[in-house]
C-alpha cells in the first residue's frame, strides 16, 4: 500500500499545475463493520508536504474526512522544467510515504 | 603528552562528527523531518462545532468575501467523494481550510501556502448529509469565508 503515489505536472509558462493521488483507506474511525458492528479504527493522513525543489511550498494538515485514496490538485508559480517535486505523508499511525516527480 | 594528544584526538573526532549532523541539517539532507514538522492542530480538527473548529485555527472576525471560489457539484449522489475545488482570489492568501458544516467533526482539511504557491486547491471530501461547504482564507493576517451548499443523497461519514 505504502509504495503507492502518483504524481503528475503539467507547466505552462511559469505556472506549474501540480495533481497527486496518494493510496490510503482514510478512515474516519466513525465507520462500523458490517459484521462484528465494532467502530473500525481511525486511520487517516494526517500531514501532507509539498515541495519544489526541496522548499515546502503547501502544509497541509487533513482530517478523516478527505475521500478514500486521496487525490490532491495545487497550483504553484515560478516553476520551470527539470524542477523536483517531492510530497511527504505521515498517518495517525505514524506510517509515512513519499515520492518525487520532475516536471517535464 | 602522550594522553594529551589521546584527549585531543577524541575531542576532534567529537567535534567533526557534530559538524557533520548540523551541516547535513543546513543544507536540508534531513528534508522528511523539517517538511512534516507543521503540527496537526489537534483542537481544531477534534472540534464538534464549526464554531470551535475556526477557534481551534484561531480564524476570528471572519468576513464573507466573494473572492473566494468554490467549485463542487451542486447535488452530490455519493456523500463518500465529492469533488471541491477552490480558488482564493485574494491577494496574499496564505491559508485556505475547508469545513463540511453538518459533518461530526466539521474540518477537513487546512492548507498553507508559502513560496509561489497560488491560493488554490483541488480534492475530493466526504460528507455526511445536506450542508454547506464553508471555506475561510487567511490572508494578510485576516480572515475571509465563502460557503456552497452541496446536496447529498447518499451520506459518505456512516456504515
Amino acid at each position: 500500500m505504502a509504495d503507492m503515489m502518483k504524481i503528475r505536472t503539467q507547466l505552462s509558462g511559469d505556472a506549474l499545475a501540480i495533481k497527486i493521488l496518494m493510496a490510503h483507506p482514510m478512515e474516519t474511525g466513525q465507520r462500523k463493520d458490517a459484521k462484528t458492528g465494532q467502530f473500525i479504527p481511525a486511520h487517516f493522513i494526517k500531514n501532507v508536504a509539498v515541495g519544489l525543489n526541496g522548499k515546502t511550498v503547501v502544509a497541509a494538515q487533513w482530517g478523516g474526512a478527505i475521500s478514500k485514496d486521496p487525490f490532491l490538485g495545487l497550483k504553484v508559480k515560478g516553476a520551470k522544467a527539470g524542477d523536483k517535486v517531492t510530497v511527504n505523508w505521515e498517518d495517525n499511525k505514524g506510517e509515512k510515504n513519499s515520492a518525487e516527480a520532475t516536471v517535464g | 603528552m602522550n594522553e594529551l594528544n589521546q584527549q585531543r584526538r577524541t575531542l576532534l573526532k567529537g567535534g567533526c562528527a557534530a559538524g557533520i549532523v548540523t551541516l547535513a541539517a543546513a543544507s536540508g539532507l534531513l528534508v522528511p523531518g523539517r517538511v512534516l514538522a507543521a503540527e496537526w492542530s489537534k483542537s481544531a480538527f477534534e472540534a464538534k462545532s464549526v464554531a470551535d473548529a475556526l477557534k481551534g485555527l484561531g480564524a476570528a472576525d471572519v468576513a464573507t468575501s466573494s473572492d473566494i471560489l468554490i467549485k463542487a457539484p451542486d447535488i452530490a449522489e455519493n456523500g463518500s467523494m465529492v469533488p471541491v475545488e477552490v480558488t482564493s482570489q485574494i491577494a496574499g492568501t496564505q491559508s485556505i481550510s475547508i469545513l463540511s458544516e453538518k459533518n461530526p467533526l466539521p474540518l477537513l482539511a487546512a492548507f498553507e501556502f508559502t513560496d509561489g504557491a497560488q491560493g488554490y486547491v483541488s480534492t475530493r471530501i466526504k460528507m455526511g448529509q445536506t450542508s454547506n461547504v464553508r471555506v475561510v482564507v487567511k490572508a494578510g493576517g485576516k480572515y475571509y469565508s465563502a460557503a456552497k451548499e452541496i446536496k447529498v443523497t447518499i451520506g459518505g461519514c456512516g456504515g
